[in-house]
């Protein structure tokens, strides 16, 4: 029975991380990307600096019709958002969260294979969008759709690639294990593996700089120019879980997890600490830099982040051997 | 090399906005500092209207209407000539057409029409928004006054002649 109970309460904590920190990085994104341009971002809503702002939103969504055009292939067009959404709920199971005050590691589920499971179930948020766009029935939908597709096609290359430099230093696959073999100088050695890892998550996720795929100047909204209401809702939602899930993973593999001092007793919070870091980075990068053109997104995947990858996991290899 | 350099640029540029505090006026809950001479609302001292009807054809978009009739002051001494005085009527100003130009008030010789800094007076029905003469003359008390002349500046020309023909008892 205690077995039960602790299923239970791994999942809603996973859960309730789920609900809650795609909502804080979402509500970061709006007032650090206010004060970056000098706004101040939204202040009314809930009172205190508008902290209820994304809450407000969500109640707004709600109220909203659903619609579904009809050119579109119902099936598909429906499901997508799901597919978008529950993914990196799944992929959050597997990402370990760091020692809990002594009563060992906080994760939802250590699995020998967590590097992979966590890459696989981020590729299929992906093919949440790509139904999105072809499921339309909408010109523009469909361009979004075929450019998420070079998108994902371009980058889980170099994605994998560097998590593998990273799996090949440490000896395993489990992100536990991973985390825990993790040492200061790997800041140096798998500073360019780091790097393109970073860059192929944003674009994965088609977060700007890399929102060629939405690019809501030519495309209007891309894949989710149909989209409404509640659906809207969770491929907003979606986008801001993706964050948090790459910001764990970034933090998890290359970042030491919740290496830090105290970490037997406050890891778990060294780890959110580091998330929350990563995550402001990807925020920072929204401000900063404008849109890669379509042809522009390819070449820096195939010219640069896979040579690099490549460059990486030699040296790796060669660190481990020698 | 200046390979790159403009990606350490946008950042440094957004860190250090974000560093600073934001300019952001933050209107409802905190009054604008609205600068001297603004143009709010016109205002109307009738006292001093003599429905000359200057403003009314001066004024560009036609949202000025004036209405007067003539009233005859009997002679104050025997034999001598009654006078006649125009007392307004009607004084609308309607802002759904006013365009804040300022020709009317440059226009009026006897300065009747002034500027306020009042600018809420939004209105439900476009109706409301042309201001009958009792409201444009309510608009009176937010004048402020003229604004001080700048340390060391030349006093005005009407202050000096004002002054020479208080100094000349002739």
């Amino acid at each position: 029975m205690p077995d039960v109970i602790d299923v239970i309460l791994r999942c809603v904590l996973v859960l309730a991380v789920f609900m809650v920190l795609p909502l804080v990085i979402g509500q970061m994104e709006h007032k650090a990307m206010a004060h970056m341009q000098s706004r101040v971002g939204p202040m009314a809503a809930g009172g205190f600096h508008g902290w209820a702002q994304l809450v407000a939103d969500g109640v707004k969504f709600v109220q909203k019709e659903s619609i579904t055009p009809v050119a579109a292939d119902r099936r598909v067009f429906e499901l997508a958002p799901a597919v978008a959404l529950a993914p990196y709920l799944v992929a959050l199971l597997a990402i370990p969260l760091g020692p809990f005050f002594g009563q060992g590691n906080l994760i939802g589920q250590d699995l020998d294979l967590g590097l992979f499971f966590v890459l696989a179930a981020m590729s299929v948020g992906v093919l949440g969008t790509l139904m999105g766009g072809l499921g339309s029935g909408n010109k523009y939908s469909y361009i979004g759709g075929m450019r998420v597709a070079a998108q994902l096609m371009s980058y889980e290359l170099p994605m994998v690639l560097a998590a593998a430099s990273v799996a090949m230093a440490a000896g395993t696959l489990s992100l536990v294990g991973i985390a825990q073999e993790w040492e200061p100088w790997w800041l140096i050695t798998q500073l360019p593996g780091l790097i393109v890892f970073f860059i192929a998550g944003l674009a994965e996720l088609q977060r700007p700089p890399f929102d060629a795929p939405l690019a809501d100047a030519e495309l209007v909204m891309g894949p989710l120019t149909e989209y409404g209401g509640m659906r809207f809702a969770m491929f907003l939602l979606a986008e801001y879980a993706g964050i948090l899930v790459l910001s764990a993973l970034t933090t998890v593999l290359f970042l030491g997890g919740w290496a830090g001092p105290f970490s037997d007793h406050i890891g778990w919070l060294w780890t959110l600490v580091k998330v929350m870091a990563v995550a402001f980075l990807v925020i920072w990068a929204r401000v900063a830099y404008p849109r890669l053109r379509e042809d522009q997104v390819n070449a820096l995947a195939w010219k640069v982040l896979v040579p690099v990858a490549l460059a990486q996991i030699t040296l790796t290899t060669v660190l481990v051997v020698a | 090399m200046t390979y790159g350099k403009g990606l350490l640029q946008g950042l440094k540029v957004t860190f250090k906005n974000l560093t600073r505090r934001s300019v952001t006026a933050h209107y409802p809950d905190v009054q604008p500092d609205l600068p001297p001479r603004s143009r709010g609302v016109i205002a109307l001292q009738e006292e001093n209207c003599t429905s000359c009807m200057l403003c009314a054809r001066e004024c560009p978009s036609w949202c000025i209407t004036i209405d007067s009739h003539k009233e005859t002051i009997p002679a104050t001494t025997e034999g001598g000539r009654d006078r006649s005085q125009n007392v307004l009527d009607t004084f609308d100003i309607d802002y759904s057409l006013c365009m804040y130009c300022t020709i009317c008030i440059e226009v009026c010789p006897f300065d009747a029409l002034h500027w306020s800094p009042e600018f809420a007076y939004a209105e439900g029905d476009i109706v409301d928004l042309t201001h009958d003469m009792n409201r444009l003359r309510e608009w009176m008390w937010t004048v402020p006054a003229p604004q001080a002349l700048d340390p060391g500046a030349e006093p005005s020309k009407e202050l000096a002649a004002y002054e020479a023909a208080a100094e000349d008892p002739e």
